[in-house]
């Protein structure tokens, strides 16, 4: 029995006739969409950001061999100690290979496992960087360079040079940008490597790499898996860690138990290595949102204000419209569809004008010497946020305009015209 | 035939103290017919005028419209009888001031929505020429003086064709000349297109020239 134009003629002619309070209180909503936007875009890019510069080069789940004690000593196998307490002091750790035993037999099974990306092998050698006569002190890894690049984005953290001419020379090295600094030699130099078992490679630098933690830079180099074997002295089997990298990284977990029990090897999952970055996010998010939603209930009482005060105004219009035959209904529905106008405009409009500012800060130059590939501030162009924020304009100001249309849906029209 | 119909009306005002404002109201308006009511101010036919025009609900005893029986019905049912077949007229013109005066004029035919858009705004135009203030349609009707405001209304009450209109003091508020003016398009309607009239009047000289005038005094009909 509504006819929705009538309805609709009414709200547009009362928001005409009231432009600067429509514009106010719509304005109130799109300042609290917009800020929603930026906040959400921002932070979430700066969690993106922050959580890539770990997980992205973290693998999913590290295998390697442990040092550690034996857990159970011998004496504890003997049956006839078994019912005492037995005390072992000054337990040394049990002597094993760093290498992992069968390496390539358990990369080979890995890689078929339909829950994981890519597998990528590296072996680990202790060295000195030698300057003249002084000796920094470091750590080569073996890689497999392309496919590093490929799983951990490896490539972001050249930052000189080219990561496959560790393919071309046998004797390439990825400098840590720390150590290319200390020593002061760039792409195209020699440096001199001394390992641990007192042998001396001139290796070539074909590139800087810089992880952005200094302390990782002030040691760390790379090279090819072959060259660090040979820096070993070991044969082709020689592997130290395996890193793995899980199509869905919510798996590492269970497969890391399932990896350390079946292959009696160490396997540490990221979540485990790194619980403190998804708490951090976490935390993040949720102050987003709190600071978001309080913004966008202000806008919601702005408008809830100004609709009570435009109700105290038009009461004649009310009654007139109730004693004409306008059903109390209609009368709210003439309110509320003014609420969600102003709400779906000014929500559109803190769309774009979160759109506009999260492009202004994506292109704001952003450099610093820690984040080596990052050149302007991280935005998170996420459309969920668009909608997340629109959705919740429209909610926030149809409950803003629910409660002053159902004043004025309850008026009675008789005491408004008796009351003149 | 009966147009409203009234079967023993009893209404108390509660707040602040107990009030019967209304005693045992019984009487009807025929077809046609042009009746003014009269009284002192509180006699109760202000109240009186609003029970019969339905949007008062809190009362006891029959309102019949139309020959249909409209006494507790739900307020929904009530908007939709005030629509269609009550006009109402005021002291105050009770305009809606941001629409032009044919948006006012249109407004409750636009509600009951039995015609199209176009035949409405033909019918708005009719009355406004009936009234003989056409000219006037496409102003807003904040700009209007009080005659034309309170000939806006009628066309307004009279847009759906109903069959009462009901007027609360409408010439109230208007000078000699208006007034006169106001009764001349009453008396025409009610001769003319046999419309019923029921206009609750201060006004001695404007009551005298209607078909029957009700005299009510602390809450009766006296006469």
């Amino acid at each position: 029995m509504t006819n929705y134009r009538v309805i609709f003629d009414i709200t547009r002619t009362h928001l005409q006739s009231r432009l600067k309070q429509t514009s106010v209180a719509a304005l109130g909503v799109t300042f609290g969409i917009g800020t929603f936007i930026i906040m959400m875009g921002f932070m979430t890019g700066l969690n993106g950001l922050l959580d890539g510069l770990v997980l992205n080069r973290t693998p999913h789940i590290h295998i390697y061999n442990e040092i550690k004690p034996t857990e159970e000593q011998p004496i504890e196998l003997d049956e006839v100690y078994s019912n005492d307490l037995n005390i072992v002091r000054s337990v040394k750790p049990k002597e094993s290979l760093v290498r992992i035993h069968n390496a390539l037999p358990l990369i080979s099974e890995l890689k078929q496992d339909k829950r994981v990306k890519g597998v990528t092998a590296q072996a680990t050698a202790r060295v000195f960087y030698v300057a003249g006569s002084i000796e920094l002190n470091g750590v080569i890894n073996g890689i497999d360079v392309m496919e590093e690049v490929k799983l951990f984005n490896f490539g972001d953290y050249i930052v000189k040079g080219e990561g496959e001419n560790l393919l071309k020379r046998n004797n390439g090295i990825l400098l840590g940008a720390g150590i290319a600094k200390k020593m002061s030699i760039s792409v195209g130099d020699k440096i001199n490597v001394s390992t641990a078992n007192g042998g001396v490679f001139p290796l070539k630098v074909v590139g800087i790499y810089q992880s952005g933690l200094a302390e990782v830079d002030n040691i760390q180099s790379f090279v090819s898996l072959k060259t660090a074997q040979q820096l070993l002295g070991e044969g082709s089997n020689y592997i130290s860690d395996i890193n793995v990298k899980l199509y869905d990284m919510a798996l590492a977990p269970s497969m890391s138990k399932e990896l350390s029990k079946n292959f009696d090897l160490t396997a540490i999952d990221i979540q485990t290595a790194n619980a403190q970055f998804d708490t951090g996010t976490s935390i993040r998010n949720l102050i987003t949102y709190a600071v978001s939603i309080t913004l966008l209930i202000v806008a919601g009482f702005g408008i809830y204000n100004i609709l009570n005060m435009l109700i105290y105004e038009k009461m004649n219009d009310i009654a007139i419209l109730k004693a004409t035959g306008f059903s109390g209904s209609d009368v709210k529905k003439v309110f509320i569809s003014q609420a969600v106008i102003i709400g779906f405009l000014g929500g559109l409009l803190g769309l774009l004008i979160g759109f506009i500012g999260s492009v202004l800060i994506d292109n704001a130059p952003f450099e610093t010497e820690a984040l080596p590939t990052i050149k302007t501030y991280p935005i998170n162009y996420n459309p969920l946020f668009y909608i997340v924020g629109i959705t919740f304009a429209m909610i926030s100001t149809f409950l803003a305009g629910y409660l002053p249309a159902r004043k004025a849906e309850k008026i009675d029209p008789v005491e408004i015209i008796r009351g003149q | 035939m009966k147009v409203l119909e009234t079967k023993k009306i009893n209404k108390h005002f509660r707040n602040p103290v107990d009030f019967h404002v209304l005693k045992d109201i019984t009487f009807s308006i025929d077809e046609g017919e042009f009746v003014s009511i009269m009284g002192k101010s509180g006699c109760g036919k202000s109240t009186l005028l609003y029970i019969l025009s339905t949007m008062d609900t809190d009362y006891s005893g029959e309102l019949h419209l139309a020959g249909e029986l409209v006494t507790g019905r739900p307020h929904e049912e009530l908007a939709v009888i005030r629509n269609e077949h009550i006009g109402f007229v005021f002291q105050f013109h009770y305009l809606l001031p941001e629409f032009t005066v044919l948006d006012n004029v249109m407004l409750p035919a636009r509600k009951l929505g039995k015609k199209s858009y176009k035949e409405i705004r033909q019918d708005a135009y009719d009355k406004l020429e009936l009234l003989g203030i056409q000219e006037q349609a496409d102003k807003k009707a904040s700009m209007l003086s009080g005659g034309q405001k309170q000939r806006v209304s009628i066309a307004r009450a009279l847009i759906n064709d109903p069959a009462i209109i009901m007027g609360d003091e409408p010439t109230g508020n208007l000078d000699t000349k208006n007034s006169e003016n106001v009764f001349n398009i009453f008396k025409d309607l009610s001769t003319k297109q046999n419309l019923s009239l029921l206009i609750v009047t201060h006004d001695q000289d404007f009551a005298d020239k209607t078909d029957r005038i009700i005299v009510m005094e602390d809450g009766n009909i006296i006469s």
